[in-house]
């Protein structure tokens, strides 16, 4: 495969990429692992011992931290300086994203805000927009909230029924309609609020401010998890929006909502990063004081099986947290010297790498799920009680699988957005998937005789990468515009294209590692465990596929190919677990 | 009036330390590197200070002995809201070198007030301010947990056996503080971050001065015994082990 320095969105499916052309962690410089100890020093200075009260609802003390973080800067990450904040790149927003990500429901307030409540004003905003509202907004000086959903319309956002009519005058929209779940609701002091105008057949933008008539907030709803956070339902009746408030133009919306939901997606998945270290330094703190049978139960192998098993899931899932970053990174130079506007080039940026910020959603949220669920189970009968972390780390990761699009819709993002790009002809993924396709028969897992470590494991990410393509040209032979409606084989296929990127993403992480000399044992452990899992994921998702749309006639020969291209070498997972088990025991924290 | 703070770096308090090879230092692979605790104690009122403009304090100068790999943490002073940064780049063998190290370079750029925190959290030696006051024959104070300016002069309090002192200091002189100083360390801003990066660390080459202690080895504790539970209903196999086997009475 071609080697490409800038991937463009899926490209990854039929490119490789060099090392060198990708951020990892251990990268950050000295400015941005201290942007990152501020923001834990606040949550442990301001955060974490309020929390309790944060739990009961106290809306104005979740308000008041919020704007101390304001008070820090914290909320400028992602503002030009030129708007009150310091203009830092996408991957240092990332960094503060997973770092804040350890707050619990802290960390979705503060996400609000400063994603959906400040950057559509910023991206979208006009000047005046930016300089009356951003300015505030990047400081702390006003809260921000975003208000999409409906009681009718979660999935489906643009069926909303909220509408706006211009006013006989020509000032105002007249606002009227209903919004729920709106983070941040019983505070914030703007609404960015999308609604239809007349008959539009798409949304339009507005910002609202909570002062003005009409706007009514309700109770904050009873949750299962994120309890400190407010959700509140929003009503409008009869709101005199003026009509310098529309953001971007008349029929615009849509475009935002789903801009927005691109960046809230990728910071999704730099947040769970943060939360998921937490609860595996909770997990190992905790095994390594509990005695059971007079011996620690870290010492225990099942134990160490699933200690180990969250560190490779977490790894894994942050290495291409920071691959998509710094590729964004590189998406938004360009596209900022094209069009000299920094907050249109972001979201350009940010856009573009839609496949990318779907597979981040749903793997990092189910990553967390996974590391969330066995702290708990590491804890045994105190992990079931109100007074740990994890428990409440267990019922707050719930939501990431819900909001910023469901899961379920991700998935189907992944495949069909990826699909769009190869077809507006981004990268040829069709061809090449035909060729294969054609020549099943020739299909081998093309071991060479003394291949090293690295050529191994890289070897396998392409032969995944082929077992997509060929799944994806069966599907469209078999299904061809019907295909949108076989959800189940697009589930099959989005799990591989996940699975094999964020191997990839691990593999380029753990080889520069070793370019870079930073060579510790338990990272080759961690890709070894991880590709191992992978080849059976790909494997088994590939096989469901095929057996659900191949003929008989194709089945034996696809199968086979798939058997040849997900064939790897055995490992000793058991000690390769216990391994990487032992270096987190020792350090007693997650320090990988 | 100048503040000077001096600081250490040390391993981040939750660091599991573990001896090189030799067992005379620590092994630092790994290691995350902080500012000593009471230093950052010290440094948050020095700036508490200059940000009360009737304190007269005009500016705060961090200084360190270490080599360049240290910077980091000098670079967090300044970001924390130090104005100006000094290093002596040499490693530091014992507490009467940094000291006199310290004291070279007070006498070069003259300050009225310096802060030492009471020890550093590696060594825990307690030496450096009380020898910087004798290198410079200058007043100090230690055990000092609060300072504030009052008409231009300084008011140090220092916590004694069962209350507190409070005494006024002509300046120049040393304070060396403890926790209470400041309620909590001051955390960097995002904006002195920012500063930080174009703030100047000013280098001096070490004065000639020889050491006076040598690490010959470092020891870990011996790892604690099991703690062992005696019933209540059996006080006399409590005596026959504290008798016996743990050889107390």
């Amino acid at each position: 495969m071609e080697t490409v320095k800038l991937l463009k969105s899926g490209e990854f499916l039929v490119a490789e990429t060099s090392p060198d052309d990708v951020f990892i962690p251990e990268e950050f410089n000295d400015e941005q692992r201290m942007i990152a100890q501020t923001c834990q020093d606040f949550l442990e200075a301001e955060v974490y011992p309020n929390m309790a009260d944060l739990e009961k609802g106290d809306r104005e003390l979740m308000k008041r931290i919020l704007k101390k973080s304001g008070e820090l800067g914290m909320m400028g990450i992602s503002i030009p300086e030129e708007f009150g904040g310091f203009g830092q790149s996408f991957v240092s927003q990332m960094l503060v994203a997973e770092t804040t990500g350890a707050g619990y429901s802290f960390s979705v307030a503060y996400m609000a805000h400063c994603g959906i409540g400040t950057l559509p004003i910023m991206y979208y905003g006009n000047k005046d927009q930016r300089e009356r509202y951003v300015t505030k907004l990047a400081t702390g000086e006003l809260i921000g909230s975003y208000c999409l959903t409906e009681p009718g319309a979660g999935s489906d956002a643009n069926s909303g029924k909220t509408n706006a009519k211009l006013s006989e005058d020509g000032k105002y929209y007249i606002l009227n309609g209903q919004k729920m779940w709106i983070t941040n609701a019983g505070f914030a002091d703007t609404q960015v609020v999308f609604a239809k105008i007349d008959n539009d057949r798409v949304m339009s933008a507005f910002i609202v401010e909570r002062n003005f008539t009409g706007v009514v907030v309700g109770n904050d709803e009873h949750k299962m998890g994120i309890r400190g956070s407010s959700t509140a339902q929003i009503y409008y009746n009869d709101v005199k929006v003026p009509v310098e408030n529309l953001l971007g133009k008349r029929g615009e919306g849509f475009r935002i909502a789903l801009s927005i939901l691109h960046m809230g997606r990728l910071k999704l998945g730099a947040n769970v990063v943060g939360a998921a270290k937490k609860a595996v330094t909770d997990s190992v703190k905790y095994a390594n004081e509990r005695k059971q049978f007079g011996v620690l139960i870290s010492s225990f192998g099942a134990i160490k099986h699933k200690l180990a098993s969250q560190v490779i899931r977490l790894f894994a899932s942050e290495s291409a947290v920071y691959r998509v970053s710094r590729d964004i990174d590189g998406m938004m130079e360009t596209l900022k010297a094209d069009c000299g506007d920094t907050g249109r080039a972001s979201i350009e940026a940010i856009s573009h790498y839609a496949v990318e910020a779907a597979i981040l959603k749903v793997f990092g949220s189910e990553m967390l799920d996974f590391v969330a669920d066995e702290a708990v189970q590491i804890h045994g009968g105190m992990g079931y009680s109100a007074e740990m972390d994890v428990e409440r780390g267990y019922r707050d990761s719930r939501i990431n699988r819900i909001f910023e699009g469901t899961n379920e819709i991700n998935r189907l993002l992944v495949v069909d957005t990826a699909m769009k790009r190869a077809m507006k002809g981004e990268f040829d993924l069709f061809g090449k998937a035909e060729a294969l396709f054609n020549d099943l028969d020739k299909i081998t897992g093309g071991e060479s005789s003394g291949e090293s470590y690295f050529i191994e494991k890289s070897r396998y990410i392409q032969n995944f990468k082929k077992v997509i393509m060929i799944c994806i040209h069966g599907a469209v032979k078999q299904f061809a515009k019907n295909l949108i409606n076989e959800q189940e084989v697009l589930n099959n296929i989005a799990d591989m294209m996940m699975e094999t990127y964020v191997s990839e993403s691990l593999l380029l992480r753990v080889t520069k590692l070793e370019n870079l000399k930073e060579i510790k044992p338990v990272y080759r452990d961690i890709l070894d465990v991880n590709v191992y899992d992978t080849a059976e994921i790909v494997r088994k998702s590939a096989c469901d596929a095929i057996y659900s749309f191949a003929s008989p006639e194709t089945t034996t020969s696809l199968i086979k190919a798939i058997e040849a291209l997900t064939t790897v070498r055995g490992v000793n997972v058991k000690d390769a677990r216990r391994r990487i088990a032992d270096k987190l025991i020792e350090d007693n924290r997650y320090g990988f | 009036m100048k503040i000077l703070v001096c600081i250490s770096n040390v391993p981040d308090t939750t660091t599991k330390i573990k001896l090189a090879e030799g067992n005379s230092t620590i092994d630092t692979a790994g290691i995350q590197w902080v500012i000593n605790p009471w230093d950052e104690l010290s440094l948050t009122r020095a700036l508490e200070l200059r940000d009360d403009a009737a304190s007269g304090i005009k500016s705060v100068t961090v200084a360190h002995v270490g080599p360049a790999s240290s910077e980091p943490v000098i670079r967090k002073a300044l970001a924390i809201g130090a104005d100006e940064a000094i290093r002596v780049n040499a490693n530091s063998p014992d507490a009467y070198y940094v000291a006199a190290q310290l004291a070279e370079v007070i006498k070069k750029e003259q300050f009225d007030i310096i802060l030492c925190g009471i020890e550093s959290s590696d060594y825990n030696g307690s030496l450096v301010g009380g020898m910087i006051s004798e290198f410079l024959g200058i007043p100090s104070a230690s055990g000092v947990s609060g300072i504030k300016i009052e008409n231009g002069t300084a008011v140090v309090t220092r916590d004694i056996d069962g209350g507190k002192e409070i005494l006024e200091m002509p300046v120049p002189f040393v304070a060396v503080v403890q926790k209470g100083i400041a309620k909590e360390p001051k955390i960097a801003a995002m904006r002195g971050i920012m500063l930080a990066r174009t703030k100047q660390i000013k280098v001096y080459e070490p004065s000639a001065v020889e050491p006076l202690t040598n690490i010959s080895v470092l020891e870990k504790p011996a790892p604690r015994s099991a703690c062992r539970f005696i019933d209540a209903e059996n006080p006399g196999q409590l005596i026959d082990l504290l008798r016996n086997e743990a050889k107390v009475i």
